[in-house]
């Protein structure tokens, strides 16, 4: 397939660009990437995603897409090979939950505990953990969401794990506690180091710059 | 085989009805439970523990929550009358939509009703905003899903019906027809499905929990 046919307008240091880049990987399909500057979005972005004005979006054949967990479901059923998503209805639907779950209930306490502080922070940090001790449930004890092998979740939720480490080492708050989830710690241990799965990381030295500053700056914004 | 399929459900919730008009539209038949949000039974809490609230559906004793993860499920496993496309695209566009509309809409909807002064005027034009969008999705087809109702027209129940009874209860205009002529013609129609039509809570019951549950007292326009 014509490396120009598939776009990714997504942002180097960004989560939800990453588990579309994961996701193709995946599947081998080749696209062309731009790279955004996200404080001066480009015209192509605003145009492609007039409702979120977000990264990323996938652009098919000229078609654009926004959301990555909408994104992610597209690509999966839009290309079949090595499939994300189990047959089951009942297995997709639990996968699709936990999923939304993770986006809803996860990296929300995470972003809130990285960027406010005292109480707040405290309390987001407790969410944080809660929220997360309730994501291990849904491994049902497997290695990864998928089973033996990567699936919906595991590319959809994984990521958690860096950013909540990188978190906790920028705020000094542990997130990710080994001992009260062992499952998920060992879950996002398994998970980076699946080689399709390092191979698209950013620079985790670069990583962690970015965000300390990015920390720097919200937390003197809030007063 | 005898199927089992039980939902859980609260008579005002618009979540817990969009799974009502599915089924309906599906001809599935079903058993029915209704919460009482001040004394959430056990069995609701047993079946989702995560959240604690409706809808949760049971099938087979397989359960469930979250209503668009419900909607999908129900479309994957009874295929008549299918409220998603074929298409990929044309599917991922409908999850888009869906996926909007529950994120942003309700709170929206909420923050215009409920607040007030500038807080209110900020909220009204955002609310106003986020309509536009669907306005101008809807393009010239009858349904958000064509020539059928599809699942954003199931998601969008928060504005084909809940959206007037709020605003009749907490006196703010937000869908003025002259703005989204398209919109206000959709609603009529959505309505107007037997199964949609047979799935609506009560207007005045409605409109008197709302005031009654939000001390709502004569709010100004």
């Amino acid at each position: 397939m014509a490396e120009e046919s598939v776009k990714l307008l997504g942002y180097w240091g960004s989560p939800f660009a990453l588990r579309v880049k994961w996701a193709l990987k995946l599947k081998g399909i080749q696209y062309h990437y731009v790279e955004e500057d996200l404080p001066n979005k480009s015209p192509m972005l605003l145009q492609y995603n007039p409702v979120y004005k977000k990264i990323p979006v996938l652009v098919h054949d000229d078609k654009p897409l926004a959301e990555s967990l909408v994104i992610l479901e597209y690509i999966d059923e839009e290309w079949k090979q090595n499939p994300l998503l189990p047959i089951d209805p009942y297995e997709r639907a639990k996968a699709r939950f936990w999923a939304k779950f993770a986006d809803d209930k996860c990296v929300p306490p995470v972003m809130a505990a990285f960027s406010k502080k005292g109480e707040e922070q405290e309390r987001a940090a407790k969410e944080a953990r809660e929220n997360l001790k309730t994501l291990e449930s849904g491994l049902e004890g497997k290695r990864f969401f998928g089973g033996e092998t990567i699936g919906f979740v595991d590319i959809a939720a994984g990521w958690i794990g860096c950013w909540a480490r990188m978190t906790g080492e920028i705020i000094g708050i542990n997130l990710i506690d080994a001992e009260t989830m062992p499952l998920l710690d060992a879950w996002f241990q398994d998970f980076l180091e699946v080689p399709f799965i390092k191979e698209c990381m950013p620079p985790q030295d670069k990583l962690l710059e970015h965000n300390k500053e990015f920390h720097k700056i919200l937390t003197a914004a809030s007063t | 085989m005898a199927e089992e399929v039980l939902l859980f459900g609260f008579w005002g919730s618009p979540f817990s009805r969009r799974v009502e008009m599915v089924l309906k539209l599906k001809g599935i038949e079903y058993k029915y439970i209704d919460e009482d949000f001040s004394n959430k039974s056990p069995s609701l809490l047993k079946y989702n523990p995560i959240h604690k609230k409706v809808p949760v559906f049971v099938h087979n004793g397989k359960h469930l929550a979250e209503s668009l993860v419900i909607l999908e499920y129900i479309d994957e496993t009874w295929k008549d009358h299918p409220i998603l496309p074929k298409d990929p695209y044309k599917i991922a566009n409908a999850r888009f939509w869906a996926k909007f509309i529950d994120e942003k809409y309700l709170s929206a909807i909420w923050k215009s009703c409920t607040s007030e002064g500038k807080e209110r005027e900020k909220a009204v034009e955002e609310t106003s905003e986020l309509l536009q969008f669907l306005e101008n999705e809807l393009k010239e087809q009858k349904y958000f899903g064509g020539e059928t109702l599809g699942l954003v027209d199931i998601a969008a129940n928060i504005i084909g019906y809940w959206l007037e009874i709020f605003e009749e209860a907490f006196g703010v205009e937000l869908l003025r027809k002259e703005k989204f002529p398209k919109l206000c013609n959709w609603a009529n129609e959505f309505v107007s499905v037997s199964a949609i039509k047979e799935n609506l809570p009560p207007r005045d019951k409605l409109i008197a929990f709302l005031r009654n549950r939000f001390g709502v007292g004569n709010a100004s326009k």
